[in-house]
């Protein structure tokens, strides 16, 4: 049960680590790709924390290495939101800012925790998620408060990943269970503080806010969007070709 | 891309007491600037002080003028503070 959770956290590092590691070699000038990929090893380093944790928990034996690479698509239980693809800068950034906004209102509850551990994990994220968070609402404000251009393309990377955020401030079973207990979040907690969030930096931005919809959800329960396939395709493509290669 | 302004960096590191020129960096505003430099510059621990500044407001000394900025310099002995002894109770000069 505690594993599970645990392990639930880091997967939303690793999943958003590993689609900012794409960028490797393609952001858009040197500056921002080094940038985007500092934040993918900010959150592999708060996955390595959270799956070690995880592995020594669940007492079984599996390593941090088995639980990020050899699991099947539906055992993942990171929310939808950080599965997406990259797209263009705009979409990237768009989904960066809507992860960083609720992940630092997390961390500051996660340390909060009963568990030392997630809360010396969490007290140490919470700086490199303060940056992160900078980072991505400084870039919404200059691609919004910018050009036709990179207004149009925000705007519409806005639009396109509306649909996922709820599913960061949505309270699972589990999720109520561990904040019952003292260890964990219930994360519908930090609904009003999340999107009041989101909206102040959209307006500052000139960005409209997207209008009342439908939420997509399903993620925390493993189901996922396409995309997920495929990028564990690569991700596991050397640990399942050579099970326990080491270098 | 091609019209943001070149910043030139310097970043002081933990023990020391001035910031030294690490490199250049492009951006679109000294905000921009200052965490790209963070990004780019103090990835190892190379610093806790960073100072940006647009390229167009340094200027620099022309190498073809070296001759009458700094040779006369060389030999005028007379201006370094080498010839006064120190007293020995004077310990932090």
């Amino acid at each position: 049960m505690l594993h599970d959770y645990i392990i639930s956290l880091g997967d939303n590092a690793l999943i958003l680590g590993q689609r900012l590691g794409e960028w490797c070699g393609h952001g858009p000038a040197l500056e921002t790709d080094m940038a985007m990929t500092n934040i993918s090893l900010d959150l592999f380093g708060m996955t390595r924390s959270y799956f070690q944790y995880a592995a020594e928990v669940e007492g079984k034996g599996r390593t941090e290495d088995d639980i990020a690479f050899l699991r099947n698509e539906r055992e993942y239980k990171n929310v939808q939101l950080v599965e997406q693809p990259n797209g263009n800068f705009a979409d990237t950034i768009a989904r960066q800012f809507f992860f960083d906004a609720w992940h630092y209102l997390f961390l500051q509850e996660l340390a909060k925790s009963s568990d030392a551990q997630l809360a010396a994990i969490a007290a140490k994220s919470i700086k490199e998620v303060k940056y992160h968070l900078r980072f991505s609402s400084q870039w919404v404000l200059r691609l919004g408060d910018g050009t036709e251009i990179s207004h149009e393309k925000m705007q519409n990377a806005v639009n396109d990943l509306w649909m996922f955020t709820e599913e960061l401030v949505t309270s699972t079973d589990l999720e109520k269970e561990m904040a019952d207990k003292g260890i964990g979040v219930d994360v519908s907690q930090l609904k009003t503080a999340y999107y009041e969030k989101l909206e102040s930096i959209l307006r500052e931005a000139t960005l409209e806010i997207p209008q009342k919809q439908w939420m997509q959800q399903g993620g925390k329960s493993g189901i996922h969007t396409e995309y997920l396939g495929h990028l564990l395709a690569e991700m596991q493509y050397l640990q399942r070709v050579h099970p326990g290669a080491t270098w | 891309m091609k019209n943001w302004p070149l910043w030139e960096v310097f970043i002081r590191s933990k023990n020391g007491l001035s910031h030294k020129h690490v490199g250049s960096l492009h951006a679109t505003d000294s905000e921009m600037a200052m965490e790209n430099a963070r990004d780019v510059y103090t990835r190892r621990m190379e610093g806790v002080s960073i100072w940006v500044v647009e390229s167009k407001h340094i200027t620099a000394s022309n190498p073809e003028e070296s001759g009458e900025l700094f040779e006369p310099a060389q030999d005028k002995v007379y201006r370094h503070p080498t010839f006064y002894n120190l007293p020995n109770e004077l310990k932090h000069i």
